[in-house]
């Protein structure tokens, strides 16, 4: 089982309901989030090409977080699925620091907190809080290793991307482009 | 690279608009880790060479330094803990592929070793001295008795101790200005340099600081050679890797780098240690002092500016 998201650049608006929906689902107290929507322009006006991203954790299949965790708080679930034990965490800061993808932050309360792909969610059978409210409906979960699920689908019809590639953490999230 | 804005509004403390995660904490660590390994380096050394009556003061006094080196040192890495009362779960794992967790480990293995060493010379130090306890006295026995053995783990505990300074910012593949192997080698030169330096201004003995301006200039010459390859790595590296030297070479490091590093702390000590080896009167306490402040502001430096690298998409 190897859990992967596919988001779609090309339905995105930006209109933010994952960090809503994800903040409102998982507690993530004020001033922070663990997903959120970046905009990047290519070309000058009036020839503007827009893409929208939805950037959370990319639960690499090589994750620098992991390796470099002292006391193994941050640990590797069912799916590949990248967690942090809060009762493990030191707070030493060098996951963050690990991260290209600046996916982490400290909690107030003491621990690294992040995005968990809504573990608690699919283990129940339903959707990341994030892809579940998603207005132009433009984010997949699923299993990789299912030939017949919709992230699969779409990786197999559809270009895509990873973010910082050459960063060699294997991300998960991929950019439908 | 294309402007690229986070329109979901994020302003996450310590790590928007840039990652300050580790603060001065950090570097006042790396540099007493350093220091320490540096002068315990040079006791085990001279005491398994058989030269401690030629050198005093780097088998003796200046180990006095090294427990409190290494306990402000531990306590300046604690205090940047968000958990700190989480801390003992260190050792209740050993995970080699984390360089913090083995450099734990083996700060486990130093402090307690740097404590022994140094009380027992204290009999020295402090004429008269008396443990009082029958059990500490046996422990100092054992000591003296086993010292050449003891000396022999501190030497390689040492190495271990001065190149984690630098591995546990090298293994972090997502700042670019860290990602270099040869950043271990290079935090080890310097912490053995600012220890020689420490005790080449301790020792009262003209020909033991004599040797170790020598070293010191020696040691000086390969950070100056590790720093030169440092540049030439990034600047025929990838981007990123072009960028962090760009921070260095007109970006906003380069007078704190230049000037503070390499010409305060490094070009101005070593033109001083051969004027003084060719026998001009020179204050010991200028070279030892510019060196001692060089190696901090190295540290202080390379923690900001490799939190300021990234991977851009």
């Amino acid at each position: 089982m190897r859990y992967a998201m596919a988001i779609d650049t090309k339905k995105c608006v930006g209109c933010s309901d994952c960090v809503v929906a994800c903040q409102i689902e998982n507690k993530v107290p004020v001033g922070f989030c663990r997903d959120w929507v970046t905009e990047t322009v290519d070309g000058s006006y009036p020839e503007l090409s827009l893409e929208l991203r939805s950037e959370r954790c990319n639960h690499c299949d090589n994750a620098p977080c992991v390796r470099c965790c002292p006391t193994g708080a941050s640990h590797i679930v069912e799916g590949g699925v990248v967690l942090v034990d809060p009762d493990w965490c030191i707070g030493c800061g060098a996951c963050i620091e690990s991260c290209p993808y600046d996916a982490r932050f400290s909690h107030p309360d003491g621990y690294v907190d992040k995005c968990t792909f809504c573990i608690h969610r699919v283990r129940k059978g339903q959707q990341p809080a994030c892809v579940s409210v998603c207005p132009t409906k433009c984010m997949y979960f699923g299993d990789l290793d299912d030939p017949s699920s919709e992230v699969s689908k779409m990786l197999k019809t559809r270009k895509y991307k990873v973010l910082a590639p050459e960063a060699g953490t294997k991300p998960q999230v991929y950019y439908l482009i | 690279m294309n402007e690229e804005l986070i329109v979901s509004g994020r302003n996450i403390p310590n790590i928007d608009p840039h990652l300050h995660i580790w603060h001065w904490p950090i570097p006042v660590y790396l540099f007493l880790g350093g220091l320490a390994a540096g002068i315990l380096f040079f006791a085990a050394y001279f005491t398994i060479t058989g030269r401690e009556k030629e050198m005093p003061t780097a088998v003796k006094w200046a180990t006095f330094i090294v427990p409190f080196a290494l306990i402000i040192g531990l306590a300046a890495l604690i205090f940047d803990l968000k958990n700190p009362l989480n801390s003992w779960k260190l050792y209740l794992t050993l995970r080699l592929e984390s360089p913090m967790s083995w450099g734990a480990w083996t700060l486990m293995a130093v402090t307690p070793l740097s404590i022994l060493w140094a009380a027992s010379y204290l009999r020295e130090l402090v004429p008269g001295w008396d443990w009082k306890l029958k059990i500490l006295n046996n422990i100092e026995g054992l000591v003296v008795k086993y010292r050449k053995a003891i000396a022999w783990v501190m030497i390689v505990l040492s190495v271990i101790l001065g190149i984690y300074t630098g591995i546990l910012l090298s293994a972090f593949n997502a700042r670019p200005l860290w990602n270099t192997a040869l950043l271990g080698p290079l935090f080890l030169v310097s912490g053995l340099s600012t220890g020689a330096a420490t005790i080449m201004w301790m020792s009262k003995s003209h020909q033991e600081r004599m040797t170790f301006a020598r070293i010191d200039l020696l040691l000086i010459i390969i950070e100056l050679f590790l720093i030169t390859h440092l540049f030439m790595g990034f600047l025929a590296g990838p981007e990123v890797q072009i960028e962090s030297a760009h921070l260095f070479l007109g970006g906003e490091f380069t007078i704190q780098f230049w000037v503070f590093v390499v010409i305060m702390g490094l070009i101005f000590p070593a033109f001083l240690e051969i004027l003084e080896l060719r026998g001009v009167k020179i204050p010991v306490m200028l070279p030892a002092l510019c060196i001692l402040i060089g190696g901090l502001i190295f540290r202080i430096v390379m923690v900001d500016a490799g939190q300021l690298t990234r991977y851009l998409y």
